[in-house]
């Protein structure tokens, strides 16, 4: 069993697991961008999968890919604060709003945010998802949240 | 939860065969005989399963071919079509290429064997251990069809005692007759 837990799943189970959790999360950090994001960072995955020794931190390594797939299209595609509104879907969990709240952010500071408080990761996995340190990554997290409280003061 | 549109399922899954990034592709084909698991590798066609729960299938190829296992459709169509074209009663040989690169040895060379014995005619499994190099084999042939990798395609079920009974299936042996029956080659 110990072996199981551990071993790399067929890419299949691995898929299936964290599919909508990503998309969840892509939806979040990559707006209108996040079904192609979504696509990269599978096939992304599937081109890295080999080389996995172990099947332990999967979520947080397919975050990771995520993240700079996220990044580096918005980087590439998008003038800042051009994105749009997202749909309300029913039986979200409130942390969805941080979404929409996060558009203005920079793109480590929204991610280090939507990792933080949408997805609970802790900060080493965050500051593997940016490649940074985890200092960085905290950092990051609480930057961002000071810009928003400052923005919604002024609102 | 945002869950993924079948849409874009559908289209990574595409994307990932397209690319070649698989290790094995595969899919559920319904047929008479019930439903199959049907998967392709890089080199041809290396499974067809009656075991119906994928899970088990999938974790068996993962060893066996690689981690990169995932259901993908369109590899699979040829498989599909001539299967179809087959349980139709319009094909009476599959024109595939499969992969046996986990069977070894005389293993290998009897399922190699096994692919020329004809729509419609049935052998022993005595005669295939013959024309395997192996003629006292037939115990260990009947272990080989117990284990085919690819039945139907590799007709294991035209593989029947010296006395002429079924004798056995790893997919049952009402599958058996009724794939020898298709064939025409049981009577009744």
């Amino acid at each position: 069993m110990m072996q199981a837990m551990t071993s790399v799943p067929p890419f299949e189970t691995f898929y299936a697991a964290h599919r909508d959790e990503i998309f969840g999360y892509l939806k979040r950090i990559a707006g209108r961008d996040a079904e192609d994001a979504f696509q990269e960072t599978f096939l992304r995955a599937l081109r890295a999968y080999p080389e996995l020794r172990h099947g332990r931190h999967l979520r947080a390594w397919v975050f990771t890919i995520a993240t700079r797939v996220a990044i580096d299209e918005t980087r590439r595609t998008r003038p800042r604060g051009d994105l749009p509104e997202l749909a309300v879907e029913d039986g979200l969990p409130p942390h969805a709003e941080l979404g929409p709240l996060t558009d203005d952010l920079p793109p480590k500071e929204r991610a280090a945010v939507v990792l933080r408080y949408g997805f609970d990761l802790p900060y080493d996995e965050i500051a593997a998802a940016l490649g940074s340190s985890e200092d960085a990554a905290r950092q990051a997290a609480s930057s961002g949240v000071r810009r928003l409280r400052e923005r919604s003061k002024q609102s | 939860v945002i869950n993924v549109s079948p849409e874009l399922d559908t289209r990574f899954r595409a994307a990932a065969a397209a690319e070649g990034l698989l290790d094995v592709a595969y899919d559920v084909v319904e047929s008479p005989v019930g439903e199959l698991f049907v998967g392709v590798s890089g080199r041809g066609l290396c499974v067809i399963s009656y075991e119906a729960d994928p899970d088990l299938q999938v974790e068996r190829l993962a060893r066996g071919f690689g981690s990169r296992v995932l259901r993908s459709p369109r590899p699979v169509d040829p498989a599909r079509r001539q299967l179809d074209e087959y349980f139709a009663g319009k094909r009476k040989r599959f024109d595939l290429v499969v992969d046996l690169r986990l069977a070894r040895d005389f293993g290998r060379t009897v399922l190699e064997e096994l692919g020329r014995v004809p729509f419609g005619e049935v052998t022993t499994y005595g005669a295939l251990a013959a024309k395997a190099g192996k003629p006292k084999a037939a115990r260990a042939v009947g272990t080989i069809m117990n284990r085919n990798p690819i039945p139907i395609v590799l007709p294991c079920h035209r593989v029947v005692g010296a006395n002429g009974s079924l004798v056995g299936y790893a997919g049952g042996l009402e599958r058996k007759q009724t794939l020898l029956r298709l064939e025409g080659a049981l009577l009744a």
